[in-house]
This record gives C-alpha cells, sequence and structure tokens, in this order.
C-alpha cells in the first residue's frame, strides 16, 4: 500500500524557521509496523503504514479497539505493557525509532517525537508547577538556564497562556481543563519536535474549549512545520482539522488518503459507516410539535445544589408524553443534577416536580412504586452502570421484580426488554464484562425499560460510547420514543441534540438561557450562548454520494460485519 | 488479564475472565498451601478414627519411649502421644474457624454498613471499632478468660470480637468504593430497600477483600487458641489439645520430644498453609478487585 517515499533529512534541529518552505517533505514514515501482544501473540496493529508530510496533520480515525492508540504510542517507540513492536520501522526524520535502544529513544522523545494524552488532568504532575514541568520537557543541557526560560514564555505565549512568572508558579489543579490541555500542548512543543502525536486531546472538552484547542493545535503545527498525527474516533473533529485522514479497523489501515477524498468519495464501507454515525447539526426542516394540555412531568422553579453552593437556579422544564427534551449544557452547568432530581437521586431542592399532576418527593424512597416504576434512569457510564457479579438476566429482573412484581415468564420478561434495546435474548446469560461498553449501555437501557417507564431520564448515554455507537443508541432511543415514552435527554452534544430533541432547554451555569422548540432554537439561537454552541461545533457536511440516504445506516453494519 | 487484550478483541470476548479461585490457583504458593492445610486438616478430622487407642486411655509409663504398640511414647501420664495428637487437632480448628468465621461476618456487616449509610452511624461503628483495636488480641483474652474463667464459647467470641473491626475497616474501604459505582445508585433510583442494596449489590462485590481477610483471620485465630491452650487458658484436661500437649509435655522434652514436636510441626505447618492460600488469594484480589475497565 505504501510507496517509501521518504526523502532523506538531513537538518533536525530547526524545525521551526524553515517548517513552511520546506512542507511536502514527509517527516515521519511508518513503514510495515506490526505490534503484538503478549501472550498471545495477536496482532494488536498489523503491518501498518502511513506517511505524514512536514506542517501537515494526519487523522487517524477508528473506533475503540481498533489498535489506533497503540499506533500513536509506537510511534514513540514506547510499548503499553505486553505489548511488543515486532516487525516494521518509524521513521523519524530519517532516524528508525524502532531500531534504537531505550537510551537513544528517551533522547529523541520530546525533541523529535512528542505526546499529547487524552486526559490532562492525569498527564501533569500535580505535585510539580508548572514552570518545573514545562522546563523538564525541553531538557537540553546545552542551553543556558535564560534561555530554558524564554523559550517556555515564549511556547506560553503561542498557546495563549500568561507567561508571567505567577502562572509559572501554579499548579496543574488550579487550571481549567482547556488551560491543562493547552499546558500539553505547549510541553509537547516546547522542544520543537518532528512529529507530534495527538491522542484524542479534545475528548474530555467542552465544544467551545475543543474549538480554541483545535484552533491552537492547527496553528503550532502549521508554524513549527510539525508533523501532527491526531487520533480521534470523531470523524467530524477529524474532517475539520486534519489533512490527510486514515481509517483504521481492527489493527488495519483500510483507507488512507487526502481528507477532501476520504470524506467526499470513501472507499470502505466502514470509512462510510463512520462518517454516517457522524450527528449532523441540523438547523433547519424541524416539524413543530403540539404542546400539550397538562405535560407527564413539570418541573418549576427548581433550585438545586450541594450543601451551601447552589448549583440550579430558578429551574422550569416540561416534558410531553412521546416527547424527547434535551437538557444541553456544558460541564458544570448543573445538567446532571437536575436529571438526578427528577429521578430522586439528589435530594437537595426546592421547588416543585410533578409527575402525571403528582408531586414527585425528594428523594426515591419516598416517592411511592407506582412513581419510581414510571420515572427511569441510564447512567452516564455504562463500565459502572451495571453490577459486575449479576448476568444480564438478573440486571433486568432485579428491579422488575422490586417494581412490578414476580413475572409469571420471567424468561418472556428479559427477551421482551432486552429486544427492545435491540440485543439478542441469548444476552441475559452474560455478564457486564462480557460484553462491549455500547452491549452495556443496551443493557442499562433494556433494564430501564423492562418495567415500562413513561419517562425515561438519560444521562449523557453516549459520551462514554464512541459515534458509531452512539448513532445506534439514538436510533435506539428514537424507536422507543415513537412507542410512547417520553425521553429527558441530558447531553453537551449540540449536534445530537438538533436531531433526536423535539424541544431543548439550554443550561449555562446552573440557569436555563433558552428553552423553546429544536427547530426554532437551532434556527433563530436568541442567546448568544447558544450562539456560540452552535459557530463551535464543528462544521461537518456529507458530501460523498448516497449520504442522503442515511436510513441506510442498518445496510452498511451488516456489510462491515460480515 | 493485560491490558493490551482488550484492545485486540473488538468483539467482547464471551468467555468469562477467571474467578478469584481459579486466578489464585495459577499461583504456586496456594497449590502449596492447599497441599500443607489439607494434610492437617486431614490428620485433624479423620484421626478420631483411626487412633489406636482412646485419648486418656494409659498404655505406657510417663515419658516413656520405645514402648511396642505406641510409636511416639507416652507423655507425661503415660497416655499415647500418637492418639492424643490425632484427638488434639479437630477442637483447635474448630475453635479457629468459628472465631474467625464469626469475626469476620461481624466485622463485613459492620464495615458495609459504616460504608453504606456513613454520618453518625458511620462515626459511631468506626470510633467503637478504634476502643476495641486498641486492646492486643492476647492480653484482651487472657483479661477476660482469667476474669470469667476458660470456656469454649468464650474463646470462640473473645477471638472473635477482636477480629471484627480489623476487618470491619477492610470491609468499610471496600464498600466505600462500592458505592461510588453507578448500578447501587441505580438501585436507590428504584427504591430497593437499603437492607437490599448492602446485601444484593454491595456484598458480592466486596468478596474479594472479604475471602483474603477470611484468610488472615483463619490464621491469627489458630495463633490465639494454641497460645490460650498452652497457657492453661484454652481447652482445660484432659481434653486433649495440640495447645494443651504442649503446655503438658514441654518439661519432658529431653528425654520424649516428640509429644511437643508433634502439635508444634501441625500447628506450624497448618499456619503456613493458610498463609499461602491467603496470599495466593491477595494476590489474585489485585488483578480482580480493579474495579471497571475503561
Amino acid at each position: 500500500m505504501t510507496e517509501n517515499e521518504h526523502t532523506e533529512n538531513t537538518d533536525t534541529g530547526s524545525a521551526a524557521t524553515g517548517g513552511a518552505a520546506r512542507s511536502g517533505e514527509a517527516v515521519l514514515v511508518v513503514d510495515g509496523l506490526t505490534v503484538i501482544g503478549r501472550p498471545s501473540d495477536v496482532e494488536i496493529i498489523s503491518g501498518v503504514s502511513i506517511t505524514v508530510k512536514r506542517g501537515e496533520i494526519l487523522g487517524l480515525v477508528g473506533e475503540s479497539g481498533s489498535g489506533k492508540t497503540t499506533l500513536g504510542l509506537s510511534l514513540l517507540a514506547h510499548c503499553k505493557r505486553a505489548t511488543e513492536i515486532t516487525g516494521g520501522q518509524v521513521r523519524v526524520g530519517g532516524q528508525d525509532l524502532a531500531g534504537l535502544d531505550e537510551k537513544g529513544v528517551r533522547r529523541l522523545r520530546g525533541r523529535a517525537v512528542a505526546y499529547i494524552p487524552q486526559s490532562p488532568a492525569s498527564a501533569l504532575n500535580p505535585a510539580l508547577r508548572l514552570g518545573v514541568q514545562l522546563r523538564e520537557a525541553l531538557h537540553d543541557d546545552s542551553l543556558s538556564e535564560q534561555d530554558v526560560l524564554g523559550r517556555v514564555r515564549e511556547v506560553l505565549r503561542e498557546v495563549a497562556l500568561p507567561d508571567d512568572d505567577a502562572f509559572l508558579r501554579r499548579y496543574p489543579h488550579q487550571l481549567s481543563g482547556g488551560q491543562q490541555q493547552r499546558v500539553a500542548i505547549a510541553m509537547a512543543f516546547v522542544g520543537r519536535p518532528e512529529v507530534i502525536v495527538l491522542d484524542e486531546p479534545t475528548t474530555g472538552l467542552d465544544v467551545t474549549t475543543q474549538a480554541h484547542v483545535l484552533e491552537t493545535i492547527r496553528a503550532m503545527t502549521r508554524d513549527y512545520g510539525t508533523a501532527g498525527v491526531y487520533i480521534s474516533h470523531d470523524m467530524a473533529v477529524v474532517a475539520d482539522l486534519a489533512d490527510e485522514i486514515a481509517v483504521m479497523y481492527q489493527g488495519e489501515v483500510v483507507e488512507r488518503g487526502r481528507a477532501a477524498e476520504v470524506l467526499s468519495d470513501p472507499r470502505h464501507a466502514y470509512t462510510r459507516k463512520l462518517l454516517l454515525a457522524v450527528p449532523l447539526l441540523r438547523t433547519s426542516g424541524h416539524e413543530e410539535a403540539e404542546p400539550e394540555e397538562e405535560p407527564l412531568l413539570r418541573v418549576s422553579g427548581l433550585t438545586a445544589g450541594y450543601g451551601r453552593t447552589k448549583v440550579l437556579e430558578g429551574i422550569d422544564v416540561s416534558v410531553s408524553r412521546g416527547e424527547c427534551v434535551a437538557l444541553l449544557g456544558e460541564s458544570g452547568s448543573g445538567k446532571t443534577t437536575l436529571s438526578r432530581s427528577v429521578a430522586g437521586l439528589h435530594h437537595q431542592f426546592t421547588g416543585e416536580v410533578l409527575f402525571d399532576g403528582d408531586r414527585l418527593a425528594t428523594s426515591s424512597y419516598r416517592r411511592t412504586a407506582a412513581q419510581r416504576r414510571r420515572v427511569q434512569y441510564v447512567f452516564q457510564n455504562p463500565y459502572e452502570a451495571l453490577n459486575p457479579r449479576k448476568r444480564v438476566r438478573e440486571q433486568i429482573l432485579g428491579p422488575y421484580r422490586h417494581l412490578v412484581g414476580r413475572p409469571e415468564d420471567p424468561d418472556a420478561v428479559v427477551a421482551e426488554s432486552l429486544e427492545r434495546a435491540a440485543l439478542p435474548a441469548s444476552y441475559a446469560d452474560r455478564f457486564p464484562e462480557q460484553l462491549s461498553g455500547g452491549e452495556r449501555q443496551r443493557v442499562c437501557i433494556a433494564r430501564a425499560v423492562a418495567t415500562d417507564p413513561a419517562l425515561l431520564v438519560c444521562d449523557e448515554i453516549t459520551s462514554a460510547l464512541d459515534v458509531s455507537v452512539q448513532a445506534e443508541i439514538v436510533k435506539l432511543l428514537h424507536g422507543l420514543q415513537e412507542q410512547g415514552m417520553a425521553l429527558l435527554f441530558v447531553t453537551h452534544n449540540i449536534a445530537l441534540v438538533s436531531n433526536i430533541a423535539d424541544r431543548v432547554a439550554i443550561l449555562n451555569k446552573g440557569e436555563i438561557v433558552e428553552y423553546g422548540p429544536v427547530g426554532q432554537v437551532m434556527s433563530a439561537p436568541e442567546h448568544e450562548y447558544t450562539r456560540a454552541l452552535i459557530a463551535d461545533t464543528p462544521d461537518f457536511e456529507l458530501s460523498f454520494p448516497g449520504a442522503q440516504e442515511r436510513l441506510g445506516l442498518a445496510e452498511e453494519e451488516r456489510a462491515v460485519e460480515g | 488479564m493485560s491490558g493490551p487484550s482488550k484492545n485486540t478483541t473488538p468483539k467482547a470476548s464471551v468467555r468469562r475472565r477467571p474467578g478469584l479461585f481459579r486466578t489464585a490457583w495459577r499461583f504456586g504458593r496456594t497449590k502449596v498451601g492447599v497441599a500443607l492445610t489439607a494434610l492437617i486438616v486431614l490428620i485433624a478430622v479423620l484421626g478420631p478414627f483411626v487412633a489406636p487407642y482412646t485419648p486418656t486411655e494409659f498404655v505406657a509409663k510417663p515419658y516413656e519411649t520405645g514402648v511396642d504398640g505406641a510409636l511416639f511414647g507416652g507423655d507425661n501420664l503415660g497416655r499415647d502421644v500418637l492418639t492424643r495428637f490425632m484427638w488434639g487437632g479437630w477442637t483447635l480448628l474448630l475453635l479457629a474457624g468459628s472465631a474467625a468465621a464469626v469475626g469476620v461476618a461481624a466485622g463485613t456487616v459492620v464495615g458495609i454498613i459504616a460504608g453504606y449509610r456513613r454520618g453518625w452511624v458511620d462515626d459511631v461503628l468506626m470510633r467503637t471499632n478504634d476502643v476495641l483495636l486498641a486492646f492486643p488480641q492476647l492480653i484482651a483474652a487472657l483479661l477476660v478468660m482469667s476474669i470469667i474463667g476458660p470456656k469454649v464459647w468464650l474463646i470462640v467470641a473473645v477471638i472473635a470480637v477482636s477480629h471484627m473491626p480489623r476487618v470491619a475497616r477492610v470491609i468499610r474501604e471496600a464498600t466505600r468504593k462500592v458505592i461510588e459505582q453507578d448500578y447501587v445508585k441505580a438501585a436507590e433510583a428504584i427504591g430497593l430497600p437499603r437492607w437490599r442494596i448492602m446485601t444484593v449489590e454491595i456484598l458480592p462485590n466486596v468478596t474479594s477483600p472479604l475471602l483474603v481477610e477470611l484468610g488472615l483471620r483463619l490464621t491469627y485465630s489458630i495463633g490465639v487458641v494454641a497460645v490460650l491452650g498452652f497457657l492453661g487458658m484454652g481447652l482445660q484436661p484432659p481434653t486433649a489439645d495440640w495447645g494443651l500437649m504442649i503446655n503438658e509435655n514441654r518439661q519432658g522434652m529431653a528425654v520424649q520430644p516428640w509429644a511437643v514436636a508433634l502439635p508444634v510441626t501441625a500447628i506450624a505447618v497448618l499456619t503456613v498453609g493458610a498463609n499461602l492460600i491467603t496470599d495466593g488469594l491477595s494476590r489474585a484480589a489485585i488483578g480482580i478487585d480493579r474495579g471497571v475497565e475503561k
């Protein structure tokens, strides 16, 4: 697949100055790289070849388990525990990293190749001041103390952070998530690397912050002439950023090409599936839903907090039968607190929560059995929401027995709820550890719908999942809604909201800043916060033929699996 | 299983991860431990049925060795050492086992309640535990025994009470970790009674530290029961008991070493065996209780 177009690179030091001029030259050449896992000897990535040119960004896309992180780490000649590079080359600026010993590799890390990890909070040492960490990252003995400090300040200015001494004396916990990620970027760029590996650096960030961080990354790679490898499962982000796209599937690169080509003319069925899975921001074409006289759930004047801290203030939301209302907000906006108050998990709130005309008590224990049965909650993280010691069957039957009563035919109950969550009945005998993330979330949904609730509260239920899995879960929720279930859908993803919700409430710092039919909010946002959210969402449009028939997704899936 | 394997199998592997016992069995130490423990348990359980005499029958002169029909000779009163050795194990095992079981059970209940209910319940339970912890195990046992007098139920009770706070502390920590998980909140959201949450959702998820604690407490119990017997605060003569045997026969150790060597060896082997099993279990538990994999 690859043609070894690597040219000998003689000058490795001054990438920043001459980068733009020499663009077009391949800095990173990976040839036939194979990594296996011990002791099973399974190939985690097999025979992968990629090339990245100076000043360009390669988007490496694939779902969890496709081997993209393993590939990213092997570009630094780093192997996770019990993995090993068994074949191929990783050439950075003409030098083969895979062949170097540990000492040689260590000298090149940070200078030739740098890495920006997914979670900046865990990447920065919480015990060290920022200045110390940044100086450490440079680790160049030939520079004087003054030069090092100058370089650190310079790079901080470039990532749009303050460069004064007070800032350098700060600790990581004194920064916001976005600032932490900028520091991580600064740390990566401080040594003027040839290649920079970015492992989903914006996954944990809000859209607004994500937009700023992506902009910084884009500008930095251009200015420094660095070759970037951007790892992500989200096609929308990659489409926004990358010059070239490589799609990974089960340890192999199944498609590779210029970004525009891959997006407009995807060759591989899996690429098409990934593209179709991205929720598009719909700003028009919404049908107007008729508001009901008496909504199923009416929240009025709700104020909630933890201890003395107020998280929510004066919240008014209502959900009608068969309607999907989205609560949209960034982290810390109080959206989870609101959904937990509705579910009876957060007790510290005042105000009125009416469900089907009756007042809901603050604690689930003081609500009637019928109320608990009819309001069900699906949690954000499917990896934590299922008891690891219980089979799927028991996970579903437990709540059913408690809320509905002893079933006459337990197998039928389990099979029916699994079917409603689009899972085969044979899954009943499995333990959670035998399920993938998406399957776990389906089991959580099956558990919730088993008791036939009227309202399903979904707390960011797709945020821990890949985009491709997210699309399937959303489709499932649509089906449930058509069967008459009301959904309170909590999310930070505005594109998702524009596709699933009938009405949307936009939360900002504990208050609802905008509330109305989704068509109206998306096409004519009134609050500036809403406008900013829409503007910061990555622009993404499906441009390849046949993309309009998004309903054909099911066929595509089968094609990939088959 | 190690990190990369979950990356290699995008279709979730249908095989279950091996459980605590199976993981522990992979360690050589566990196998050795099981063999040693099984040997002693076998002697203690089958001994009374195959012993050549009754434990109080006189077959030799005091401290006499080389008697026909008595392989290890006679003890301080001329009773058969082998017979008394075979009879003296099950009392020790029973006392130690029940003391450990009662103590761990009580500690688990206290630990789970304290960890789950928090607030003043937690404070009251754990501060009471702290008070109990202040008494050294053996001294407390001796104190109670010398006031009330040596009784079998008292031995079990005293050792169990001394185990309880130690177990409770470990289980409370494990519970704290479990209740952070959403499946406990899911059970709360449907209004499952608190005691059901503690037994159905929490207890099965703290079994790994629980088993390790059980093994550890069993080892300690064996030691304490044997020491109490030796100090004359355990079972009373003429009962055949390993601890008591050591005490009775120590003066004649030079002329009749078997009467002391046999029970001492048995207790040592049992303790080492139980410790090895516990060690294997705790090593396996580290791999299992990593919590959720992401």
